[in-house]
């Protein structure tokens, strides 16, 4: 394949519950380090989840966080530590040949919520509802605000994918590289979910919201006695290249995308099907030329509710059946479940593992459930590898979307 | 509320909507979108609040009269006096 065909990372900016550089959130994952924390919320009280910590006036005026959503905020932060992070020399780039293509779960939910409470403070009077409602809750916004604050004039729009938005986003990246439509993506998903009340309020409902009486302990997938979900906000954009591109300045490069599959499972709201993963992984792996028995690492996207983890579990031992060398580790154990931003945050903390050969754990199992039982799951500490070179990454959400991508180390 | 309480919960007002300017050295017969970067949602914002802060009403017709400082408190000293 010519090397305008193949697209690679060459930027990460990212914002985690347990970090705001890839160095700093790659070091806590390999310390152990979750980032989960009790947090007030409206009508809810105290709830467990992954908030972030980032400077959001290192890249904007007060007045733009004030005007835009925290979603916005995430987004520029992470694209232009992202941009910064690639050297492209943004100032000398071509605007109008920069795409931004971001996951998400949803939006507008925030404001929204914001806005009833604000006029029932008035007798629900409508006079006191927001003109500036609608610009923030139009489903664009968040790469919206990055292009704002980047002078972007390229292409913009959000993806929305659920719990598989980040690796949307990505994929989209790439394709969009691939039509030609960019010279340059900026590419990835984000999260500002744990500022509505609503999020909680329906996992609750559901019975999905994790419990535990201390927060870096309650995002638990695999083990035993694991009882749902911690949701988190976050944030991590890619910076995406045409590899002959990159190669021509010298970028540093953190990995080449050569494979990704999205599909649907059709077969219930919220419910994962175990089947339609597998045959997401297969296709994945299909399209990067490459067979289960390469992967080294697999980044599971398991989310602590007991059904759930069994069904990936199930996928997983009939794709990677006689895969002595693929490894399986879990990042929400540490964060928490970053939504839009989960499968982009996720696959960068692991892309690190192409240059040190550690693959990083997934913790909180101190009793592993029988039935997500999967040779080398990585529990608890890291582990040494004597190479690392490919990784796939899961990601799947509601209304059984499902998605993979696969990174290749160059 | 006197001519100055009036100027002070404008300036309030701002500080609020364009937190980043310095407000220090405004000019009060000078439009202050000459003095700030002010837009039109800025001034919806500045209407809002009143609106919230003390249940007055502006018109769309009247918003020339919030151009300035000086003519923002002409225009709100009747409408605020008995506050």
């Amino acid at each position: 394949m010519n090397n305008r065909r193949r697209i690679v990372i060459t930027g990460i900016g990212l914002t985690s519950p347990n970090g705001n550089t890839l160095a700093e959130y790659r070091a806590n994952l390999l310390k152990g380090v979750s980032g989960v924390v009790w947090f007030e919320t409206r009508y809810m009280g105290k709830v467990l989840a992954g908030v972030c910590n980032y400077d959001p006036l290192k890249y904007q005026l007060k007045k733009e966080v004030r005007r835009g959503t925290r979603a916005g905020s995430i987004a520029i932060y992470c694209a232009q530590e992202a941009m910064a992070d690639s050297t492209l020399g943004f100032p000398s780039l071509d605007k109008s040949r920069i795409g931004v293509y971001l996951g998400i779960t949803e939006h507008g939910n925030v404001e929204t919520e914001n806005e009833i409470y604000n006029i029932s403070q008035y007798n629900y009077d409508t006079k006191f509802w927001s003109h500036h409602h609608n610009p923030r809750t139009v489903a664009n916004s968040p790469a919206g605000e990055v292009t704002l604050n980047m002078g972007i004039t390229g292409p913009h729009y959000t993806i929305g994918a659920a719990c598989a938005a980040g690796n949307a986003g990505l994929i989209q990246g790439v394709q969009m590289l691939l039509l030609d439509e960019v010279d340059v993506a900026v590419a990835g998903g984000v999260s500002e979910s744990i500022h509505t009340f609503g999020i909680f309020a329906s996992f609750a409902s559901q019975g999905a919201l994790a419990s535990h009486a201390d927060p870096a302990r309650a995002s638990r997938p695999f083990d035993r006695d694991r009882n749902g979900i911690v949701c988190s906000e976050g944030g991590c954009v890619f910076v995406l290249e045409r590899l002959d591109h990159a190669e021509a300045r010298g970028a540093r490069i953190y990995g080449e995308i050569v494979g990704h599959h999205m599909n649907s499972d059709a077969s219930d709201f919220v419910l994962p099907n175990a089947q339609r993963h597998i045959e997401c992984m297969q296709a994945a792996l299909k399209r990067a030329g490459i067979g289960p028995q390469d992967i080294d690492i697999v980044s599971t996207h398991a989310t602590a509710t007991p059904l759930g983890d069994i069904q990936e579990c199930q996928a997983l031992r009939t794709v990677f059946a006689d895969c002595p060398k693929t490894h399986f580790n879990n990042t929400k154990s540490f964060i928490g479940h970053a939504m839009g931003a989960a499968g982009a945050l996720e696959l960068a903390g692991n892309l690190p593992s192409f240059d040190d050969g550690i693959v990083h754990p997934t913790i909180n199992v101190d009793h592993l459930d029988p039935q997500c039982e999967v040779p080398n799951l990585v529990l608890n500490s890291p582990q040494k590898l004597p190479r690392v070179d490919y990784i796939l990454n899961n990601s799947s959400g509601m209304l059984g979307i499902n998605s993979v991508v696969v990174v290749k180390r160059i | 509320m006197t001519n100055d309480q009036i100027n002070q919960a404008i300036l309030q007002i701002i500080s609020v909507i364009a937190p980043d300017e310095d407000l220090s050295h405004l000019k009060s017969d000078v439009a202050l979108r000459e003095q700030l970067e002010l837009d039109s949602m800025d001034f919806l914002d500045i209407v809002m609040e009143l609106r919230k802060r003390y249940k007055v009403e502006v018109p769309e017709a009247d918003y020339g009269h919030l151009a300035s400082l000086d003519s923002c408190v002409a225009y709100l000293a009747p409408k605020l006096k008995d506050l």
